[in-house]
């Protein structure tokens, strides 16, 4: 009885977890790829980011604002940090939970960038951040850090 | 106002010359830039030197931090071959405090740099030669008195573990440029933190 007791307990806790926290997958490009090319009706935002990257970090609350802005617009925000290191997964995971960001979030770890970067956009000299937004139609790169009013506008233009 | 009209199109002209940095096969401007001994440096000063490894890099960039101890090993690899490195922080420390002046001693000084390390204090010369993040690596050669860009990009292609690494695209640089032949990557890419500056 006790054991049952304890594996009940065991397994809400472990569900309230996971609630709370998502689990960050980490991935190299050629797993990355397909994300960067989908044809189903869509819109992704693809934001490559990182903790230690100090604008990264600052426009970040913005893909979370437009995530729940957009919610019934059948648009996908994805966060695709570049951070390496120990406890890489850990760390972006604690810091988007303590800035309740709950955007969709995956580590890049591929470390010869030169041979994934031009394939994420041609234009893309591997400064962070960027954002790729695209439909099946439609492809917009921004190589800068973007404000409210810009993504959303990007973003309409993209839908409509 | 024909006047006026040509020198807002030479002005646009500037502006996006400057713009666009340097590529392969341009010359490189000298430049002259506080080392963290407090004396200037000038390329010039190099008389000896048969062209330059000219590293964009600060303190605080966790790729800049990965690739410290290989950007010292280029430099005592390629100094007596006549290629010294040259780094230069671009970082306006107003934005990031850790890239400040004292700061870059500090460092210089704990890791014990075998290389001069410039403060571009104005932010003139990252904007010349268009470098856009840090590290990015610019390889000058002398040719007739002029500093010809050879190379343009990242040090290899592993930042995360330097025993990893298959393409050491600095040092296959050079060591084409020692024996007279260009190099044959010229370019790369990478993903490093931007510079940072107001404008």
């Amino acid at each position: 009885m006790k054991i049952l007791i304890t594996l009940i307990v065991l397994i809400s806790m472990n569900e309230i977890q996971s609630v709370s926290a998502q689990e960050i997958k980490t991935v190299n490009f050629a797993q990355l790829k397909p994300l960067l090319h989908q044809t189903n009706d869509t819109t992704y935002v693809i934001n490559f980011w990182a903790v230690w990257c100090k604008p990264c970090v600052k426009e970040l609350p913005e893909f979370e604002k437009i995530r729940k802005a957009y919610a019934a617009k059948n648009l996908k925000v994805v966060l695709v940090s570049l951070d390496f290191g120990a406890h890489a997964a850990d760390r972006v995971r604690k810091f988007l939970d303590r800035k309740e960001i709950h955007a969709h979030a995956i580590i890049l770890d591929d470390p010869d960038a030169n041979a994934w970067i031009e394939k994420v956009d041609e234009n893309w000299d591997g400064a962070i951040p960027v954002t790729l937004i695209y439909n099946k139609e439609k492809r917009i790169f921004l190589s800068h850090a973007i404000t409210s009013a810009e993504l959303s506008k990007t973003i309409d233009r993209i839908i409509n | 106002m024909k006047k006026l009209m040509f020198l807002g199109i030479l002005l646009i002209a500037c502006i996006t010359i400057q713009a666009q940095g340097y590529k392969v096969g341009d010359i490189a401007s000298d430049f002259q830039l506080k080392n963290i001994d407090g004396k200037t440096i000038s390329l010039a000063d190099y008389k000896y030197a048969n062209g330059f490894v000219v590293i964009f890099t600060c303190n605080t960039c966790p790729y800049a931090i990965a690739y410290k101890d290989r950007i010292i090993a280029i430099d005592k690899k390629y100094k007596s071959k006549g290629y010294p490195v040259i780094a230069i922080n671009p970082n306006d420390p107003e934005l990031v405090p850790g890239d400040s002046y004292e700061n870059m001693q500090k460092r210089a000084m704990r890791k014990r740099f075998t290389f001069p390390y410039l403060f571009d204090a104005r932010q003139e010369v990252f904007k010349a030669y268009g470098a856009t993040r840090t590290p990015h690596v610019y390889i000058l050669n002398k040719k007739d008195g002029k500093l010809v860009v050879e190379y343009i990009g990242t040090i290899d292609d592993n930042y995360k573990d330097a025993s990893l690494v298959s393409k050491t695209y600095v040092e296959d640089a050079i060591d084409a440029l020692l024996q007279h032949k260009k190099p044959s990557v010229k370019f790369t890419k990478a993903i490093g933190c931007s510079i940072k500056s107001k404008g």
